[in-house]
């Protein structure tokens, strides 16, 4: 298995790549701006995925689930209650735990591993999808509107005149993210998770209560998760069940940490960082390819056709992500 | 109202359990869960609307063509991107057949454009004279509607079933790909190659669909994503039935099809997947190694 350990290396490391990243916006353009803000959006939900999927070894395949409650809490609240977005976000964070717990509880106590874990999650997340697609209180499937209050405002994290405030506000998160990350890792709370992932009967022969710690992941995971759903409300200013709690939203949360690196700290940045990297160049080469390959302009369904196949590049020849791969690099260097 | 509802059920059940066994065969032998099954079925679907479009084939007929064609399909996949993950971990073999799915439809995006098509059955309504035998269509049960092409995707879905079932219980090759299911190692001392029934496996897991893929095409629209639809059912009839067991995945598919058309008739308004989910969530929770499956 990948080593999780997160060493005070890694820490200094993190704090001084988010330092920079704060600084980023100032050199970009609007259109790289609004690139990057997304990558960090998908860095956060992958973070938030690695808790559970990556250091507890729960395989979700549904956290569209976190996501999709986070969006619709703060939309509801935003729009029927004028609740602050930042309020929330907490609520919507909190709402996704306890759905986490009750869900993760239920699975747990009935033993399910591995893929039946993954396809019960799964199957949560299209059962609110459905719901959400039924359910008047929040529109059916025509999905809610933000309205838009113009100019700039913290409390709505709404800009109109300064979009590098949003980036602000995702970086915020993320780093919350990161930390809350290090510190499960490192507490004892985080060795029993690894320990479990790596051999749950050992685990529990030894007196750790499997239950306790995988459905403390969950609750940490799902919390997260909302946190990158409710951003993504007042970002894109639109959700309906298919963007909440869609089985793509699951693929493309659990796609960063994978491409990056399971169970490490590093895993969501570095894939968030590489697919966006990767998305919006085949994006562009499609839009305005070079003359040689001019045919390909305009053609429908090119790119996701490059992505799927980059996907099972790297399942194929990286399977322990970019993040295992350097690693493997360097202690052959240092050998 | 209830009696069509079950009729209906029990129609596009015959199709849910024929997508639902080859499914459960790659769960069962190979041990992965194929994300790209759905996908392959959308392949199937459209080359046998190509054949039936551009080259004036009988849609029953063109399944001579999209069988074949989509176990060399299968043997293919397996042998190039499935075989490097065999003993991967399970996110990474979950990841690879999304990855495949999502290039394949994308592909037949690039290929067909998006737009939903369908064909038409010229003798689809009218009478069908069997022998000595005349049935008028659209038939009625009860009371109950049954249109001809659902009539023959019932019925040739549940011949190709009950071969498959034979071809598992009665023939060398059969004995070979369960020994090989349930201990590899074992199997490959006795004198089986193993990874020629892989291949073999895989290939027969998307011949099913192949086959699927021509029955439901005279009453249904053909688009990138359309297997997609049956991706998500025959996952939960695989669970349902127990994953890796062919009489499992026969009864989970009738069930399944009976369910989500009650669901509908009494849940009006709703999505009639509802049910489909709620009805596997509780299997999953109480039974895990489903309905029909073994504890092991």
């Amino acid at each position: 298995m990948n080593p999780v350990r997160i060493g005070s290396q890694d820490v200094r490391a993190l704090v001084i790549v988010v330092i920079l990243l704060a600084l980023l916006p100032f050199f970009l353009s609007r259109f790289a701006l609004t690139v990057a803000t997304v990558a960090l959006m998908f860095a956060l939900m992958g973070t938030g995925w690695n808790m559970m999927g990556g250091y507890a070894g729960q395989f979700s395949f549904g956290h569209a689930a976190y996501f999709g409650i986070g969006a619709y809490t703060v939309a509801v609240l935003l729009t029927k209650y004028l609740l602050s977005p930042w309020v929330g976000l907490l609520i919507g964070g909190a709402l996704a735990a306890v759905f986490g717990l009750v869900t993760g509880y239920l699975s747990f106590r009935y033993k399910l591993r591995g893929a039946y874990f993954a396809l019960a999650t799964f199957a949560f997340a299209e059962m609110l999808r459905l719901l959400a697609s039924g359910s008047s209180f929040i529109n059916k499937a025509i999905g809610i509107h933000i309205p838009l209050v113009g100019g700039d405002d913290w409390a709505r994290f709404q800009f109109e005149n300064t979009q590098r405030n949003s980036y602000f506000v995702i970086l915020l998160l993320l780093a919350l993210a990161l930390a809350a990350t290090v510190w499960m890792v490192r507490s004892r709370a985080g060795h029993y998770m690894v320990a479990i992932r790596d051999d749950e009967d050992a685990a529990a022969a030894l007196g750790v209560d499997p239950l306790k710690y995988k459905l403390l992941a969950v609750a940490l995971s799902g919390f997260f998760t909302a946190l990158a759903g409710g951003f993504y409300v007042q970002y894109f200013l639109f959700i309906d069940p298919d963007l909440a709690f869609g089985a793509l939203v699951s693929v493309q949360i659990l796609l960063r940490p994978i491409v990056g690196g399971v169970g490490t700290i590093w895993g969501p940045l570095v894939g968030a960082g590489v697919l966006a990297v990767l998305g919006e160049g085949t994006r562009t080469l499609v839009r305005q390819p070079p003359a040689f390959l001019s045919f390909l302009q305009g053609v429908n369904g090119l790119d996701g056709m490059l992505f799927g196949a980059f996907l099972i590049v790297v399942i194929i020849f990286a399977p322990e992500g970019v993040v295992g791969v350097v690693r493997r690099i360097r202690t052959r260097m240092e050998r | 109202m209830f009696v069509q509802a079950v009729v209906s059920g029990l129609l596009i059940g015959s199709v849910y359990s024929l997508v639902s066994m080859g499914l459960s065969l790659v769960f069962g032998v190979l041990d992965i869960i194929n994300f790209a099954h759905g996908a392959l079925m959308s392949v199937a679907m459209y080359a046998a609307f190509v054949l039936v479009r551009s080259y004036g084939i009988d849609p029953y007929v063109a399944m001579l063509v999209t069988i074949p064609l989509l176990f060399i399909i299968g043997v293919v996949i397996q042998a190039t991107i499935i075989n490097p993950v065999m003993d991967a971990p399970l996110h990474n073999q979950l990841l690879l057949t999304l990855g495949l799915a999502l290039f394949i439809q994308n592909l037949l995006l690039v290929l067909f454009s998006g737009t939903p098509r369908s064909i038409e059955l010229p003798y689809a309504s009218g009478a069908l004279a069997l022998g000595p035998l005349a049935i008028d269509f659209p038939l009625r049960i009860f009371g109950a509607v049954v249109t001809l092409p659902k009539a023959i995707a019932f019925i040739v879905s549940l011949l190709l079933a009950g071969g498959l079932f034979l071809l598992m219980q009665r023939t060398p090759l059969g004995t070979a790909i369960r020994a090989a299911a349930q201990d590899p190692e074992g199997a490959e001392l006795v004198g089986i190659d193993v990874r020629r029934i892989y291949l073999i496996t895989f290939g027969i897991g998307a011949a099913s669909v192949g086959a699927a893929g021509s029955l439901i095409l005279p009453f249904f629209f053909v688009s990138p994503t359309a297997g997609e639809t049956f991706n998500i059912i025959a996952f939960v009839v695989v669970v349902l039935g127990g994953m890796g067991s062919i009489q499992g995945a026969l009864a989970g598919g009738f069930l399944i099809g009976l369910t989500q058309e009650l669901t509908q008739l009494f849940v009006p308004g709703s999505s009639k997947l509802i049910g489909v989910f709620a009805l596997f969530i509780l299997v999953l929770l109480l039974r895990p190694e489903g309905l029909f499956g073994s504890r092991t």
